[in-house]
């Protein structure tokens, strides 16, 4: 048959009107939202105007320190309300339906939902039912998507690299269960990026993810060889509790980010990673913490680009 | 639209009136692949029975006649899976709600597997369900028992009692049997009294935790996946514990290439099984989850479009026996959440004819070859007199109209679970009359 609906994350002018996921968004509103974002960066003044007025509710589901903090703040700077709901303590653990939630969530005047849940596809569950003037951001939904992350690793990698047109990328880890990999993928393929390489045993490696436009290593030497961009994922503790992995000692050895592994990447290779990290399980201190390493530089961007992401989707109806 | 409630109201209250009416079905295309017809032809009912094909019987008066000119007459539609979620799960739906469906499309026999809730292990509840049903005096209602105690997977239940109560096989339904000594014992059991069992291949480990086909939109929507080993694991298994035992078993909802490929060689090699395929896998894939539609949150999933056409092509040799329309009513509530969290199933007895006439007019299928797999076929696998329309047996017939359009709509649906991916889009395909032992249970304009 084939149902399919038409992208629901844009409006009748073709504009974002929620962030859900970055698959399937045009270019131009790539580059829009990392332009915007490189504006916010420099600026010197404390609070802009851009979302006077506004209420941005946090609705994470899912505990979350960095990513509702840097929401937080960058709705802040813009000047917005914002209400953080740590709903997986309050309602839903009574019994309250997630659209019960939702409906009175926006009952109380919302303009903007950022969403953080453990399901796959929550958000996009959420923007069906919202007003259709509330705007839903994804600040995270089980394995599916995490745009902002996937964004703000664009904005760094443009930062220190100017142009995708030649860089060679390498995700490495947990891509099975990871958000921000499918995120970063999709972000990586609109831009233009012409080799991305994902690394993991085959138990962490989605099936027919080179269906995805990547390439797989299993050998991680040979999957860094001459790479631009390393982005290192976080692996769960609880992976290592079935029978995808022997241990975190044996993954480390094999698929942990060492100086000498990181050695046959090119001499300006940058590191990446979403945080936390598990030092000394994907990735060495020596590395998280050593000339290479971008990963502080992510954080402070990740504000630029929710701030970045917020004003466009405010600035559309 | 008339009224099938009033319409079965006074069929109940007129009961011995009914059954012993005439009714001369006029102008008609029958379809009747059980006794190779496909020609115009009229029928003639009288006390319940067809008694006549082509021309009346001498000194015949009819008290009625339906004029069916331009449209199908065909054997009553046998459904092998209806869950009609009575008892437990009324707030989805109710036995009246279900039966309505039923007959509104056109179905006259129906099996309903045990998943209810307490599932039907005990004779009792399956006294108690027929009952229930023939009191409404619609679909006949073959309710299919659990296999193992509260469907738990451990303990045999009384199956021979079970029989008794009215039970026409044994099944795990969606439930899962690991423990493959106590399913060896329950094949051997069953195969001591020559009862059925009907098991849905899935290995429960390989599937844990998956909600769709493991593949290419799996993995974009990061969703668990749900591998084709799954199901020819179990599939495996079942095969050669059907062959160690001689049991009679049925192989349910088929999913996969490989699956029916399994099924196609063990046919072969002359393994009386049998299997059927659900009616929205005829036609659905798993891109038909768009952005996580949970419509389309399916038992088993959709799969690939090559898993899609492989189930088509076993169709097509007869591989699959019959396709169901394994209808699952569920209240919106439990729909009404993200994906992976959404309860699984679709409503589909008021699909069943539409979708199987979508299938044969796309693929170029014959239709009585269709409706065969609706009918007749499925009325061999329940091992049930039903599914063809031959003088002396009972007249259980659907009459529909092959052109006409209509919308699948809430309001349209008699079903309580209005749970379809289908919702909103038009189908082909209506049914006009349906006739349970020569009573006109259901007719619309």
């Amino acid at each position: 048959m084939w149902l399919n609906p038409s992208n629901p994350q844009l409006n009748r002018q073709g504009q974002l009107h929620h962030l859900l996921s970055l698959e399937g968004l045009p270019a131009e509103i790539l580059w829009q939202i990392l332009d915007t974002a490189k504006s916010f960066v420099g600026v010197k003044v404390k609070k802009l105007p851009l979302l006077r007025g506004k209420a941005v509710f946090n609705l994470f589901f899912e505990p979350s320190t960095r990513t509702r903090t840097t929401f937080e703040i960058a709705a802040k700077r813009l000047s917005a309300d914002v209400i953080n709901l740590n709903i997986s303590a309050s309602s839903q653990s009574k019994g309250e339906s997630l659209l019960d939630t939702v409906d009175n969530l926006s009952a109380m005047h919302a303009d903007m939902f950022v969403v953080r849940h453990g399901e796959s596809g929550a958000p996009h569950f959420i923007a069906r039912h919202v007003a259709p003037d509330i705007h839903v951001i994804n600040a995270g939904d089980g394995r599916h998507s995490h745009p902002t992350q996937g964004l703000l690793d664009m904005y760094t990698i443009r930062h220190y690299k100017k142009d995708f047109s030649s860089l060679r990328v390498a995700i490495v880890g947990d891509i099975l269960h990871s958000r921000v990999a499918r995120s970063q993928i999709h972000a990586l393929t609109t831009l233009g990026c012409p080799e991305i390489r994902i690394i993991g045993p085959r138990t962490l490696l989605p099936p027919h993810v080179e269906q995805l436009g990547v390439h797989l290593y299993h050998d991680m030497r040979q999957g860094l060889r001459e790479v631009d961009v390393v982005m290192m994922l976080r692996l769960q503790n609880e992976r290592m509790q079935g029978a995808l992995l022997p241990s975190a000692q044996e993954f480390y050895k094999y698929y942990g980010l060492t100086e000498d592994k990181l050695a046959v990447a090119r001499p300006d290779a940058i590191v990446l990673h979403p945080g936390p990290m598990n030092r000394g399980v994907e990735i060495d201190s020596s590395v998280a913490d050593g000339r290479q390493s971008v990963i502080l530089p992510q954080v402070t961007f990740g504000i630029a680009i929710r701030m970045a992401v917020m004003s466009i989707l405010a600035g559309n109806k | 639209m008339r009224g099938a409630e009033s319409h079965s109201a006074l069929c109940t209250l007129h009961s011995a009136l009914c059954t012993r009416m005439k009714i001369h079905i006029k102008g008609g295309r029958l379809i009747d692949p059980g006794n190779g017809v496909d020609a115009p032809r009229d029928v003639f009912i009288a006390a319940g029975k067809i008694v006549a094909v082509g021309e009346a019987p001498r000194g015949y008066t009819a008290n009625r006649v339906i004029d069916a000119t331009g449209l199908v007459v065909c054997p009553g539609l046998v459904d092998l899976a209806a869950r009609l979620r009575e008892p437990g799960f009324e707030y989805m739906a109710t036995l009246e709600s279900e039966m309505e469906a039923a007959i509104a499309g056109g179905v006259t026999s129906l099996a309903c597997p045990p998943d209810t809730d307490p599932p039907l292990d005990e004779p009792g509840l399956v006294e108690m369900l027929k009952f229930r049903a023939r009191n409404l005096n619609q679909a006949r209602v073959y309710p299919v028992g659990a296999l193992t105690e509260g469907l738990k997977g451990a303990r045999l239940t009384e199956m021979a009692e079970l029989k008794d109560a009215g039970c026409v096989a044994f099944s795990q339904a969606d439930a899962p049997l690991t423990d493959n000594q106590v399913l060896y014992h329950a094949l051997q059991y069953a195969a001591t009294f020559g009862f059925a069992v009907w098991l849905r291949p899935q290995d429960s480990a390989l599937a844990r935790n998956g909600v769709a086909h493991d593949g290419q939109v799996a993995t974009r929507l990061g969703l668990a996946g749900i591998p084709v080993c799954a199901e020819t694991v179990a599939l495996s298994t079942f095969l050669i514990l059907a062959r160690e035992t001689g049991a009679r078993v049925h192989l349910a909802r088929l999913s996969s290439a490989e699956g029916v490929d399994l099924v196609r060689q063990a046919k072969r090699q002359g393994l009386p099984v049998t299997c059927d395929i659900a009616v929205h896998h005829v036609h659905l894939t798993e891109m038909d989850i768009g952005y996580f539609e949970p419509s389309s949150h399916l038992i088993p999933p959709l799969r690939s479009l090559r898993d899609r056409d492989a189930l088509r092509a076993a169709l097509a040799d007869g591989t699959v026996d019959a396709i169901c329309s394994d209808h699952t009513p569920v209240d919106e509530d439990a729909k009404q959440l993200p994906f992976a969290a959404a309860e699984p199933g679709a409503t589909g007895l008021e699909l069943l004819l539409p979708l199987t006439l979508k299938w044969a007019e796309e693929s170029g299928t014959k239709l009585p070859f269709a409706l065969a797999r609706i009918t007749l076929e499925a009325a061999r696998v329940l091992n049930i007199d039903a599914g063809r329309l031959t003088p002396g047996g009972a007249a259980d017939i659907c009459i529909f109209d092959p052109e006409r359009h209509w919308k699948v709509d809430a309001g349209a649906l008699r079903s309580q679970g209005k749970n379809t991916p289908y919702l909103g889009l038009e189908l082909k395909g209506k049914v006009r009359h349906t006739l349970v032992e020569g009573q006109v249970v259901y007719e619309t304009k």
